[in-house]
Parts: structure tokens; sequence; C-alpha cells
């Protein structure tokens, strides 16, 4: 199924969000095909490189404010909750300029699925440190390194009342496109965390991610415990092993509005 | 003589010193009175002072005076901070288990024993205050027990025990008449703007909680079954004005509330819902400002800014309502205005107007109507920002079968995928700029300038909002004329300056220090020659412009 628009596609190349394009219209396609009407289908963006998708994809679109994909998002959802929202933004929109739509949209489990292609900087203003930037990151406005150890997403998701978790990586597109699959078709807030390799404001992460990420051993995943030690493996910074793959689901009463159910 | 009383009742907060005002608006509201409650009430839940003044006459009336009638005390504060402007012919009413005046224009009610015996709580003195109240200017108690009845629905037995025995102890002085006119519903501006919004087709309405506009919210969660609407409380302004755009975008004619300072953090997202052409209504009910200002206060402060709120060149209806019917009539054509023209909008109130108490023509309501947008005609390819003629592009929404619907914050092309070359963006400015000028078309055929006071006067205020009120008493007592713009975006120019005609001095009043609407005035050659402004938080009184331009 062509997804496609005919706009110029401008992302660097060997850029992440080529591996996230792909297996979101994947998923996309196969979801039509089980019979979700494709007009039902609505992706909202952010701002920053991650954002084009939205001229991209030939599907409803909101090309939204910088922070704000996740909240616009949640009131198209409301308004309409027959739509499957999906929103696409990047880790300055959800994690710097709108985290607080992040954890409210958790903590009410409204039923959208969140990706957030994680580049770990603000590439689209030439690169400087985000929210999850490894410490000592360089840039345009660090050009000492950051002082800033980076937090951990998932567990704000954990402690907000997330009910799907999950991590991927954008060059393992076929484990991404079962994430995504998940996602998607899980009843209540959903969030993936994809890491994305930078190829012009962070060259090396591409070669880094391939030696450490590996996909993690299936567990009890309605288990706070285990989706915890899951995380905590690797904390965004240190050089270690990076596990993949759904980490938390469980089920709990959706966030509807009365006279819209 | 026309009959005009008012009643002042006061305590601490906590006391139901505003039920109990409430209550007596609704009394003489059945006996045929027009009412206007001012409710004065500090940012604090237990303590300090709050007080309600009623003023009831048989004319219709907009604003509370500074002379009072009746001085109903549930504390001795009350007293001493309102005494001085009680008429001479005034009577306090006062609880006489706490206080004793010697004085023969005051009444003690024995509140604490009657309330003790009746095996009442504290509160509940509000009650015995009203019934002795009530007695003293021969209200029936068949009128009060029935109204008591309607609004006590827990511990109804021991307030009718405790009002009854107020009652009968009271002796009765003054024989007040049941006037000969349909009793009117009594309703803050809050509420006749909730009901006029859902008359124009309200889906959905979004807000933070912020005084004065918080009304709204809790009148809109409370009726959501009745309206048939949905209603949602988020986790800030930013989350509410981008959330409501989705929600239009999704196809749901959406409302936010707020106040000046979650405007302020709304005005992102307003720049966006004039971008994206996203019809969008945002009430901003004014309070004292500048920040936080005076929170449960009034003012005129935000004019200028809601004309010029958000970044780029925004097109945008701004009409500021003066009384609870313009609000209820102006909610719903705004809300229709902006899905006509595809454009966020501000009605601008504040909390004069959204929490002070009028008598509701119901009448207007039936001016009000859910008008259709213009729709896709769903033939050849849905291009979302199609460039048509007048400017406006038809509408359709996600759902719905063969359109791709896609809005975008960046300027964009026709179906919506970001632009940034010369031509493309010159070509949807200029779209949403004849859009604009079929929005100032449109104001040339509404009535944007009201007139009142005698037409035909050489001297006129010009005002605007809840200063309609005073002003408008003041005009008429003084023989002048009152011109109120309701319009303020696009600016009626045509109108007002019809209405200007043959006026050789013209007076500004507004609640704010430096004259914002003499700034808007100014930018279409009109000079003001007298300025009246108030700036301490509390509305005009008629008697103060009176004054002033007597001077």
């Amino acid at each position: 199924m062509n997804l496609d628009t005919f706009y110029e596609n401008t992302w660097c190349p060997g850029c992440g969000n080529f591996g996230i394009f792909t297996a979101l219209k994947e998923v996309i396609s196969s979801l039509i095909e089980e019979k979700t009407p494709k007009e039902n289908i609505v992706i909202t963006s952010g701002i920053g490189c991650h954002a084009k998708i939205a001229d991209y994809l030939n599907l409803n679109s909101f090309y939204c404010l910088h922070g704000r994909p996740v909240i616009t998002a949640e009131g198209i959802k409301l308004a309409n909750p027959k739509l499957k929202v999906i929103v696409c933004a990047g880790d300055g929109d959800a994690y710097n300029e709108g985290i607080s739509h992040l954890i409210h949209a958790a903590k009410r489990n409204i039923d959208i699925t969140v990706l957030v292609h994680d580049n770990r900087n603000f590439a689209l203003t030439t690169g400087q440190f985000t929210a999850t930037s490894p410490k000592g990151f360089k840039g345009p406005s660090t050009p000492e390194g950051s002082q800033e150890e980076p937090f951990d997403p998932l567990k704000i998701m954990l402690a907000s009342g997330a009910t799907f978790i999950a991590q991927g990586y954008s060059a393992k597109t076929d484990h991404l496109k079962n994430l995504i699959k998940q996602g998607i078709l899980h009843k209540g807030f959903s969030f993936i965390d994809i890491l994305q390799p930078c190829m012009t404001y962070s060259p090396k992460a591409y070669q880094l991610y391939n030696e450490r990420i590996f996909e993690a051993e299936p567990q009890n995943l309605t288990s706070e415990k285990e989706a915890l030690k899951k995380i905590n493996q690797w904390k965004f910074g240190e050089e270690i092993k990076i596990p993949i793959g759904i980490f938390y689901k469980i089920q709990k009463p959706v966030y509807k509005i009365r006279n819209y159910d | 003589m026309i009959k005009d009383y008012s009643i002042l009742i006061g305590g601490e907060a906590g006391q139901g010193s505003r039920k109990a005002g409430l209550i007596i608006g609704k009394l003489f509201s059945s006996l045929g009175y027009r009412v206007f409650i001012y409710d004065d009430y500090q940012s604090l839940i237990r303590g300090g002072h709050n007080f309600s003044q009623i003023r009831v006459s048989e004319k219709k009336i907009l604003s509370h005076r500074r002379k009072i009638d009746f001085l109903l005390a549930l504390d001795e504060n009350t007293i001493k901070k309102h005494e001085n402007d009680l008429d001479k012919k005034g009577i306090i009413i006062y609880n006489s288990d706490k206080v004793s005046l010697g004085n023969k224009k005051s009444i003690g009610i024995a509140m604490e024993t009657i309330v003790k015996e009746a095996g009442g709580i504290p509160i509940m003195g509000n009650t015995a205050l009203i019934a002795g109240f009530a007695k003293i200017v021969g209200i029936k108690w068949e009128t009060l027990e029935k109204l008591l009845k309607k609004e006590f629905k827990k511990f109804q037995e021991i307030n009718l025990i405790i009002a009854k025995t107020a009652f009968d102890d009271t002796k009765n002085l003054i024989k007040l008449k049941k006037l000969n006119q349909k009793s009117l519903p009594i309703l803050t501006g809050n509420e006749t703007l909730c009901l006029g919004a859902v008359k124009a087709g309200l889906d959905f309405y979004m807000a933070y909680p912020m005084t004065p506009a918080t009304g709204i919210l809790h009148y809109l969660a409370e009726h959501e079954k009745d309206f048939n609407i949905a209603v949602a409380q988020l986790e800030n302004e930013i989350a509410v004005i981008n959330a409501a755009i989705g929600a239009a975008f999704s196809g749901a004619r959406t409302m936010v509330g707020t106040s000046g300072g979650g405007f302020a953090l709304m005005t992102e997202g307003l720049s966006l819902a004039a971008q994206s052409e996203t019809p969008l209504v945002i009430v901003e009910s004014q309070r004292a400002a500048p920040s936080t200002g005076v929170p449960t206060y009034t003012g005129q402060g935000d004019l200028l800014f809601a004309l010029t709120a958000g970044h780029g060149d925004i097109l945008r209806f701004v009409i500021a309502p003066g009384d609870a019917d313009e609000t209820a009539f102006w909610a719903g054509k705004i809300l229709n205005l902006s899905w006509k023209y595809q454009t966020p909008s501000i009605l601008l109130i504040d909390k004069e107007i959204s929490e002070s108490t009028f008598s509701f023509d119901e009448n207007i309501l039936k001016k009000i109507k859910c008008e259709k947008p213009l729709l896709w005609d769903k033939k050849g390819k849905y291009l979302r920002y199609k460039n048509t003629k007048n400017g406006i592009s038809p509408l359709a929404f996600p759902g719905q079968k063969e359109a791709i619907v896609k809005a975008n914050s960046y300027e964009h092309d026709e179906f919506g995928l970001t632009v940034e070359d010369e031509k493309s963006i010159e070509k949807m400015q200029n779209k949403r700029l004849r859009k604009f000028k079929e929005m100032e078309k449109e104001v040339d055929k509404l009535e944007a300038i009201k007139v009142y006071g005698k037409k035909t006067a050489k001297k006129a205020i010009v005002c605007w909002g809840s200063t309609k009120g005073p002003a408008k008493e003041a005009a008429e007592n003084l023989g002048i004329k009152m011109v109120q713009p309701v319009i303020l975006e696009p600016f009626p120019e045509k109108q007002i300056k019809k209405a200007l005609k043959g006026v050789e001095k013209l007076i500004l009043v507004e609640t704010n220090a430096i004259g914002q609407l003499e700034k808007v005035l100014n930018c279409y050659g009109i000079k003001i020659n007298q300025k009246i402004l108030k700036y301490n938080a509390r509305p005009f009184l008629p008697e103060e412009i009176e004054e002033k331009i007597k001077l």
C-alpha cells in the first residue's frame, strides 16, 4: 500500500527517522488490510526533524506546535473516539517542551499511541542537548559538554501510570514494527521510546547502538517491579548494554468523555 | 417613584452570605422584581469579609448602587464596614446573640439560639437572617417556604424550622408590593454564556480552573448530560487550547475559558488556531491584573491584549458583551462566527459579568441558532486549505471517507503540506486576508455598536463590556448619550462614527489604568475629551460616573 505523498524527503542520509517511517507505514498498511478504515487514522507530529513525517504520509495529520503533539492528539481522540491517533514526537517535544502533556496523558490512560523519535538532541536547531542527551553532550549551547544527567523517560512513564511501555531501535525495523503494532492495538495509553541515531549531530550513535542494543528476554509484563528492573538496566547514559522490547503492559480503565463514548 | 431597593448581606467566608444573597434575589424575583447581585469576596476559603449586594427594582438594572436600604449582618464586621452606606431610613438586621445595637434603626434576630434549638449547624444562621428579613419587608411565609424547599434539598426540615421560628419572632415593618410583571430567572453571566453557547451547538468545553471563568466549567460539568456536551478539565491552559484545537479538527464545536493569566499561556495556541484555520472560541473573563493581581475582583485591563495576542498576523473576532443577556447572545453568535470563518475568537468579559447575578431574558435564546459551517461537497480531491475566492475553504474532518485532512502549523499549500517558497507563502497569506475582509463585512451587518440614553445629546459616554451597566444608568439619569462598541475586532469603524455623529464631548469610562479603549479609538481618529478611569479592582457605581461627569 502506498502511503507516501510526493513531498521531497529531506532527512539526512542514514537518519534513524527512515527506519521509523518504514516501520510505521508497514504497521498502518497491515491495520488497513485488517479492516481499520484508512480515514480513521490520524497522525500528529511536533516540530523537529521527526515531524516532517506529517508531510511525507498521505494520511490525516495535524502538524502541531513544538511540544504539543500529544495533547493535540488527545483532543482529536476525545472528540472522535473512533479515530486511531498516533503521535510522532521528538525527544525535544515529548521530554522538554511538552513533558507535562506526556505525563498527564499517561496518567489519564487515554487510548492513543506515542512514538518518541528519540535522537537525543535538538537536531533541527543544529544539535543542542535535550532531556535524554548523555551527560557531557557537546553542542553549540554546551561547548564544554552539558552538565546535566539525562532522565529516563521510561521510568517517568512507569511512575505516571502508562499502561504500555516499550523501547525500540530505528535500525531494528522488524522488531520495531511489532512494538508499534502492539502499541496501537493496546487499549489505553501506549508509549514507545525509539532510539534513533542522528548522523549529523551524534554520528557515533549508530555504531554504539549496534554494539549495545539487544532484544530483552520475555518477562512478566504486568509486574511493575520487573518492568523497573528492565528499565534500570540502562539509564540513558552509561556505556552498558541497552535492552529493547515491551517492558510493561497492563489493562486499566481508559479515559473517556461522557457523551463521546 | 420607581421602587428600587438595595440589600447588603455580609459575613465571613464560610457563613454562606453568597447563597443567602441569591435566595433573597430569588425571593424578589418571584415577586416580579428585576434583580442585580454584586458579589464581593476575597481569595480565601474561611474568615475575611464577603458580601453580596442585592439590588431589586421595577425596571431592569445592571449594577449596584452605593446606598443600602437593608444591611443584613452575619457578623459584626459587616456592620462596621457598611453602616456608613446605610440610607437615612435604612435598617440593620443583625445577630442579637453576638451583637447588641440599641439603635431604633436596627432589628436583632437571635440567630444562634434559633439554630441551636432547632438542632442545626452554625451556617444555618443565614436561614434565620433571610426569614427575619422576609418578615420585616412583608413577604408571605408561603412564598418564603416554597423557595426554601427548592433551595435546601439537604437538611430541609431543620432549615424550615429555623426559618419559621425567625419569621414568627420578627415584626413586620414594611409592605413590599408584588409587581405586576413576569418573574424572570436570575442567573450569572457565566451561566447565561453557557446557555447561549449550548444553543449555538457547543459540543465540547475544556478549561483549567481560573477565577472568574471557573463558574463556566462548573455549570457545564454539572449540566453535561442535560446539554449533551462534553467537558474536560486538563493539566494547564496550554493543554486546554491545544486539545481544543485537536477537538475542533475532529469536528467538535469547542470552547475554552480562562482569565488573563491563563489566556497569556494560550496565546501560542491562538496563533496556531489562526494559522491552521481552526474554529475556536476563547472566553477571557478579566480580573484585576497584572499577573495574579486581585484574583476575585474585576478589571478591564486585557482589551489591548485580546486585540493583539499571539504572534504573527492573526485574524480574530473580539466581542465584549456588556451584561448577561448580551453575553448569552454573543456567546452563541461568536461560536457560529468562528465556524463560519474558521478562525479563533475571543469573548471578552470580566468578573463583573461572569459572577454577578442578573434577571435574564430567556427570549434572547430564541435568537440563537446552530448555524452550519461551510462543508466539503465531496467532489474531487479534498483540499483543507483550498484557495477560494472569499478565502473560506470547505471543512472536512478525519473519519470522512475519501478525504485526507491535513492541518499544519507551518505555512502550507492548499493540501496542507509545508511550504517555504515566496509564492506559496504570499498566496496563503492573501487567502487569509480575503477571509478577514469577509469578517469585516460580517461585522457591518451585525449590531456591533449599541447606543443608549438621549440619542440626540451632544455629550456622550463611550465604554465597553461590563461598564455598560453603570454607564447606561448614569447616561439615562443625566440625559446624555452612551455608545458601547460590542464588537472590537474587526473594529466597526463605520458604525461607531455614525453613532458619534453630532457628539461634541466624548467621555471615556473604563475600569483600567491607562484608558485602553481610548487607544483603540485613537487608531480610528476618534478623540476623547474626558477620561473617567477606575482601577481599584471594583466596578463603577452609576453615581460615581454621574458625579465625575457633573464636575
